[in-house]
């Protein structure tokens, strides 16, 4: 019981988590119409790398600005198994070399890569989506961390290897599909995808895996490492004298960030039926860390809400007014940095919180009792941060 | 021996590229420099300060098109200074508002930036429309001079070459050899020593800075005579400006140098042999090699932290 409690971090927490349940679980799937819900998901698809980015910007103090990395590679993994199954010999058989995917035909590629080959199975991809990303931030990680290589450099060396990666797909035409990506993903082992049914059922697997994240973070921060990663985000040197390996827990988290984003870009490409280049690149990845720092950085549920108003805000008014869009994610950009550090979470926490205690009992109940030690043990610490 | 004349004009006319791509690089990365090399900040709205000065640029060529075509010949230099001034003035703004507050967040500063960018990229849009538009450059600056008969140097790529070199040794002199570049040099080792000895450090940061955005500028007025301009024309550069200096090692103002003459040598040979894009992986990725195993970049002055 004593686990579960730490798991879920006392009542306040779990009212937390049981209210965005309601919403994602409930709320969501019973309002929305089959269009609007598959949207709702592909935002949630969002909302894991932005919850990576809380356990490693947030309280890891690493920002990396190479998420979309990470989110690409895992949805691209995916998107390869997807688009083998939808390239049988039979429904390309007017191709000049059946049972490869049409976007190598056109590049008079006349044989599978070895690089596809093992994501005939089923097994591998799953795997692959996880481990491939994992695998690529731990060499990222110990190259940089193990060199004690500063956060800005940090942020800018993730940004050069987005564009890299970025310039390596739209240029490797035959092997990735080139700027158009992999479209045409239609089934997964035989199950049609399309259908609404399908979108339904896809849309509640991430929000469960997407709730899984939260409580792996969740666990991650209330042992002693995630402590000890507040300490290093504000005095790295002093864990590092007390002891420490500082460079092993950096690239922990940031590979379960990597991980988290991975599982996020896999559930994209089954849900939204597409992967491209423009999900891997330093704007999307730029993006992301706003999703994160808009639903504040210390708060794993406020990046969840972070990743579904900007993208509602996002989708609406680039439909409604597309010339203000830009305006507006700019000017939320340079507000949330300058005066609300802690995002949403923090409003929440500074003002919300008292606001509903007055609402509902009329009178302003005691401080102590409402507000929970943690959170504002955290404004204490962001503060003295140098 | 014919074929060893052809080589040698080849060779020629290679290496001349590579300069050209190396004056372009050193002319985006010398305000950033400042900017980031020397205060440490990072302003990922440095490519929109670039596109200011070239639209400024674009505007002064209509204008004299429009009302004084006699002047055609001698717009550009006014331009030139008006980038910079106008580039610069911007800094300031932006400096006083937002920069100033941010001093101790480093990357907070980076993403504020980055905001700062996209609104600046929508403005431009809003205001020259999502086209690209071009300054029309004076006749001087059009076609190339004949060295031998297969030798042609294009005229505009002398032309950056002088102005790159002009500048560098401008900001040179300033940063090592005056007074202000002596209190610049001290804010950015020790800001707090430094107000201890009454330099005032907030004036200095805020002049530093609008230098930095000015000479964007400038670039961007150069930038002109080798391609149009888009709302988005400087934010491509971003990430290979950042490299550029990082790899030289910031704070080293020779090192930002080298750098960009490595990154554009081997960007240029190496797109000799291979397509632009693996070119550009290529390059990119030898620069994340040699920074992994040399984090301080090339040059380093040597700091206790």
């Amino acid at each position: 019981m004593k686990a579960l409690d730490k798991l879920l971090g006392g009542q306040q927490n779990l009212i937390g988590i049981m209210l965005l349940a309601v919403l994602i679980l409930v709320v969501f799937p019973l309002t929305l119409d089959a269009f609007r819900l598959n949207m709702v998901g592909k935002y949630l698809t969002y909302a894991f790398v932005a919850v990576g980015l809380v356990l490693c910007w947030g309280y890891g103090g690493i920002l990396s600005l190479g998420q979309g990395v990470f989110f690409g590679v895992g949805g691209y993994c995916m998107a390869m198994f997807l688009k083998l199954e939808a390239s049988d010999p039979q429904s390309t058989k007017i191709q000049s070399t059946p049972g490869i995917p049409d976007f190598m035909d056109w590049n008079q590629i006349t044989e599978l890569p070895w690089l596809w080959q093992p994501f005939h199975s089923f097994t591998f991809t799953v795997f692959a989506v996880i481990a491939v990303p994992v695998l690529l931030a731990f060499i990222i990680g110990i190259a940089l961390f193990k060199r004690r290589v500063g956060d800005v450099y940090f942020s800018i060396v993730t940004q050069a290897i987005a564009l890299i990666l970025t310039v390596l797909i739209v240029g490797q035409q035959g092997l990735t599909g080139g700027v158009n990506g992999i479209t045409d993903l239609k089934t997964l082992l035989g199950w049609d995808l399309r259908t609404d049914s399908a979108k339904m059922i896809l849309y509640f697997i991430s929000a469960g895996l997407l709730f899984g994240c939260i409580f792996i973070g969740r666990f991650i921060l209330a042992s002693k490492l995630g402590r000890l990663l507040m300490a290093m985000r504000d005095k790295e040197e002093r864990v590092r004298f007390s002891g420490y390996d500082v460079a092993s827990f950096k690239i922990f988290v940031f590979c379960v960030a990597a991980a988290f984003s991975a599982i996020g870009g896999a559930m994209f490409a089954l849900q939204v039926g597409f992967m491209s280049p423009s999900f891997v690149g330093i704007v999307p990845s730029i993006e992301m860390v706003i999703f994160a720092a808009v639903g504040g950085r210390m708060s794993l549920l406020g990046a969840v809400y972070g990743a579904l108003l900007v993208n509602y805000g996002k989708t609406y008014f680039s439909e409604s007014f597309p010339e203000l869009w830009l305006y507006l994610m700019g000017g939320l950009f340079i507000a949330v940095v300058m005066y609300f550090p802690n995002g949403l979470a923090g409003l929440w926490d500074s003002h919300g919180r008292q606001a509903l205690a007055k609402l509902l009992r009329r009178k302003p109940a005691p401080k102590a009792e409402i507000a929970p030690v943690t959170p504002k043990a955290e404004t204490k610490i962001l503060e003295t941060q140098p | 021996m014919e074929w060893l004349s052809e080589f040698g004009a080849i060779a020629a006319m290679q290496g001349f590229n590579g300069l050209s791509v190396f004056c372009v690089l050193l002319l985006m990365a010398l305000g950033l420099a400042i900017i980031f090399g020397q205060m440490g900040v990072i302003n990922m709205a440095h490519g929109e300060f670039l596109t200011i000065g070239a639209y400024t640029t674009y505007v002064c060529s209509s204008l004299t098109a429009h009302f004084a075509p006699s002047f055609q010949p001698y717009y550009f230099f006014f331009a030139i200074a008006l980038s910079f001034l106008v580039a610069g003035a911007v800094g300031w703004l932006v400096e006083w508002a937002m920069i100033s507050r941010l001093y101790k967040r480093p990357l907070d500063t980076l993403l504020a930036t980055w905001g700062l960018s996209l609104v600046m990229q929508q403005t431009f849009r809003s205001v020259f429309g999502a086209r690209e538009v071009s300054a029309e450059p004076p006749a001087w600056l059009m076609g190339s001079v004949n060295f031998t008969d297969a030798i042609e140097i294009p005229r505009n790529g002398l032309f950056m070459m002088g102005l790159t070199l002009l500048l560098t040794a401008t900001i040179f002199l300033m940063l090592y050899r005056s007074r202000w570049g002596l209190q610049v040099r001290a804010t950015v080792q020790n800001r707090l020593m430094s107000r201890a000895v009454g330099i005032n450090t907030r004036k200095v940061d805020r002049m530093t800075f609008a230098l930095g955005c000015g000479v964007a500028g400038v670039a961007g007025a150069a930038f002109t005579t080798i391609g149009s301009t888009g709302p988005t024309a400087g934010s491509q550069y971003i990430v290979d400006t950042f490299l550029v200096v990082v790899f030289g090692g910031a704070q080293s103002l020779f090192g930002t140098i080298a750098s960009a003459f490595l990154i554009a040598q081997t960007q240029s040979l190496s797109e000799f042999f291979l397509s632009g894009s693996m070119a550009k992986v290529l390059t990119l990725s030898s620069v994340i090699l040699i920074l992994m195993l040399r984090p301080q970049g090339l040059f380093s002055i040597k700091v206790r932290k």
